[in-house]
């Protein structure tokens, strides 16, 4: 008896042993080669995963219109926040979400870990290039001939300020840097800082740096070149530092309850923020409901027209999707369509990277807490304005965190933030060997 | 956590009466020290739940602007029947799955460990020894070190965000069969265990009937240990689940918190959801503390 259950219990564990040890096949070979966009036949379903709030209520208008092509949404945090490393995961484990929302700087990361699928093949990609801002097509594009998402939204930057405390003391609202820093001079005097240099927000540095034509990274065929401190990036550097050193601007944590109440209170005056900075600002300071104000970002040449970019994410179709033909019609529908752009602007205030997009009905009336001012239409011309030239690195998440030290070590004190881009500079090249990613010296 | 601080009051209290006269002099001295320490402790403990409450009273446009420690216009109600509304009442599923996937987990897990370290404590087999060093073993991994390896096998298993991929993980407890070995190997003794077999019953059924009864103090506290561990899991959850709907209440509370700058009468509603989840754990705590005390004096009086 005692014999028996013995081996039957011998079986059952080399049996699901044995089962482990199969399961392992499967990888991908990573090929180069465009996917196939060729329809299916009969219907299909899309699994889609993206934290934009709301869009649960997007997905629906297109389920109810296209019944043979079924989008299933899942929502979880934010990709750094948790839902990038799902996303490989299960690149890895080969169920992977047939359409994910990337950002912009994220995407290089996903090309490197060939993650996502070229969408070249597909007639309907190649031809939407025109809909889209030049520079955003070149975000999906990476310089190549590939195509590797569909451009969502953007964040072109501009100059939030309090109108009110402007006029009343009789300041000129800046066009150039140099009467920023004139103007920040006085609002000292009076008590107050012109803005709130953050320490942790380097996408926001690297905005003002591509508004000056920095170029950070490049690639080609020899591999990836590294710039984070050229000469764009050290005036820009230069000038923050200066600001710093003679006190002209706070240094409050950003994105905390005292940086709300920075602003709140009227203490800080101005913020350089991208298109979805409307809504922090009113919901974070309430109280200066109506004194607010949108100008063009200032220019480091008078009568300039250049802007920078902070944020956005594209649409992209993850490896391995058996369904790249209805993925991409679906992501073309979601963020070309007037319908579907309108309702996302309605649920989360996302800003359209097409230029039709740019004069929805939606973004043409005037915003209270902006004293009716029609805000948009300063952000509509600097989204046109931000340079095509500009590329993200396949390591963002560490470049940042390690620019972020530097910067975090100038405000106290020690050291400038100049070393920080240094460091920064040195890091990444470290850390784009450790991976083995090819660095063109 | 907070299990030592039920202990250490009774001590005191023995100690105190034991030797009286100019021990009580000494002692009041001591006493209030130790007083005094412990209210700074409660205080620095407490203040956080303190804002908590004041918070989710408030307004979400009053809550950067006023006064932290205290109340402005009091909206605990309105904020609460918020919530409850909020997306079709998504926080009430996300409760649910938090009670479901912690409490019968955690029942389960109770069951199946006790039931392993009773075997390991009371009966003899080849490998006994072995198998118990490989649980002890279990203990010192953590759990975010299993999570990936658990995804990819519940990939190929195809149960990825369902229900059963973070319930699964959760019936396993190595600590909780420790402290059932211990605990079984104390206080059941072995004549019991063979009074029964005498009369006739099978290891089934002195075990449910029998054993149970005496480890109960160790089952609640296997328990209790279980259902903190899941209810606080965060790192599985995040990378099991996809659908809102299969949500614990940590987890969605976090992917709101994340949402805020998009979506700013979130605020309010994150305060108010941590609030009111705090409430089962207490309710769970208080519930079950007098099994724990009891038993507790009981091993002790041997």
């Amino acid at each position: 008896m005692h014999s028996k259950k013995k081996a039957a219990a011998v079986i059952a564990i080399s049996a699901f042993a044995l089962a482990g040890c199969s399961a392992g096949g499967g990888d991908s070979t990573g090929g180069d080669a465009a996917a196939a966009c060729t329809p299916a036949d009969g219907d299909v379903t899309l699994e889609f995963t993206s934290w934009i709030p709301g869009i649960e209520d997007v997905v629906k208008i297109w389920n109810d219109a296209n019944p043979e092509i079924q989008v299933k949404v899942q929502t979880g945090p934010n990709g750094n926040g948790g839902t990038y490393q799902n996303f490989f995961n299960q690149i890895k484990a080969g169920d992977a979400p047939d359409l994910g929302q990337i950002e912009y700087d994220a995407l290089p990361n996903f090309l490197v870990q060939d993650g996502v699928e070229d969408l070249s093949a597909c007639e309907d990609v190649v031809a939407a290039e025109d809909q889209f801002v030049d520079w955003a097509w070149g975000q999906v594009t990476l310089g190549t001939d590939s195509v590797y998402g569909i451009p969502q939204d953007t964040g072109p930057m501009a100059l939030f300020y309090r109108a009110d405390l402007f006029e009343q003391n009789g300041i000129a609202i800046p066009t150039t840097w140099d009467e920023y820093r004139e103007a920040a001079v006085k609002i000292r005097e009076l008590g107050g800082y012109i803005t709130n240099f953050s320490q942790s927000d380097i996408n926001q540095f690297a905005g003002f740096a591509w508004q000056d034509g920095a170029q950070w990274f490049s690639s080609d065929d020899a591999g990836w070149t590294v710039t984070l401190d050229d000469d764009a990036t050290t005036t820009v550097a230069e000038f923050w530092q200066g600001m710093l050193d003679d006190d002209l601007v706070a240094t409050v944590p950003a994105w905390t309850d005292e940086w709300n109440n920075a602003y709140n209170s009227g203490e800080v005056w101005t913020w350089n923020s991208a298109v979805w900075g409307a809504n922090s600002i009113s919901s974070g300071a309430p109280d200066t409901a109506g004194n607010w104000a949108v100008a063009p970002l200032p220019q480091w040449e008078a009568g300039a027209t250049a802007a920078g970019n902070w944020g956005g994410s594209s649409t992209a179709v993850l490896k391995g999707s058996e369904h790249v033909y209805e993925a991409t019609k679906f992501a073309l529908w979601l963020n070309t369509s007037d319908e579907a752009l309108t309702a996302l602007a309605e649920a989360a205030n996302l800003y359209p990277a097409t230029t039709d997009g740019l004069t929805l009905p939606v973004y043409a009336e005037g915003v209270d807490f902006y004293g009716g001012q029609k805000i948009y239409d300063v952000f509509a011309e600097a989204a046109t304005q931000v340079s095509p030239d500009f590329a993200w690195g396949p390591t963002m998440t560490q470049t940042y965190a390690d620019v972020s030290d530097g910067f975090k070590a100038a405000v106290s004190g020690s050291g400038t933030l100049l070393d920080a881009i240094e460091k920064g500079q040195t890091s990444t090249v470290d850390a784009l060997k450790a991976a083995s990613i090819p660095v063109a010296e | 956590m907070s299990t030592m601080s039920i202990v250490a009051p009774g001590r005191a209290q023995k100690r105190g009466t034991a030797t009286g006269g100019r021990a009580a002099r000494e002692s009041g001295i001591s006493r209030t020290a130790a007083m005094l320490i412990m209210a700074v402790f409660t205080v620095y403990f407490l203040l956080p739940l303190w804002w908590l409450l004041v918070a989710s009273s408030k307004e979400t446009g009053d809550i950067l602007t006023t006064a932290p420690l205290w109340f402005a216009d009091f909206h605990l109600l309105d904020n609460i029947a918020e919530l409850f509304t909020y997306r079709d009442g998504i926080y009430l599923r996300w409760l649910l799955n938090s009670v479901l996937y912690a409490a019968l987990g955690g029942a389960i897990a109770t069951l199946l460990a006790a039931m392993a370290g009773y075997a390991l404590a009371k009966y003899r087999f080849p490998g006994r020894d072995l198998m118990f060093d490989i649980v002890l073993g279990g203990v010192l991994v953590p759990a975010t070190a299993l999570a990936l390896p658990l995804f990819l096998i519940f990939s190929q298993a195809q149960l990825t965000n369902t229900f059963w991929s973070v319930f699964l993980p959760s019936i396993v407890s190595p600590f909780g069969v420790y402290l059932a070995r211990i605990f079984a190997s104390s206080s059941v003794p072995d004549e019991l265990l063979e009074a029964s077999r005498l009369d006739g019953a099978g290891e089934i059924r002195t075990f449910f009937t029998v054993s149970i009864r005496l480890m109960t103090p160790a089952l609640v506290t296997m328990f209790l240990f279980q259902f903190v561990a899941i209810w606080n899991n965060f790192f599985l959850p995040m990378i099991m689940l996809r659908s809102e709907e299969l949500f614990p209440v940590v987890f969605g509370l976090y992917n709101w918190n994340n949402q805020l700058n998009q979506l700013p009468e979130l605020r309010g509603l994150v305060l108010i959801g941590a609030l009111l989840s705090v409430i089962p754990l207490i309710v769970t705590f208080l519930l079950l503390q007098r099994f724990w005390r009891n038993g507790l004096g009981a091993g002790a009086l041997k």
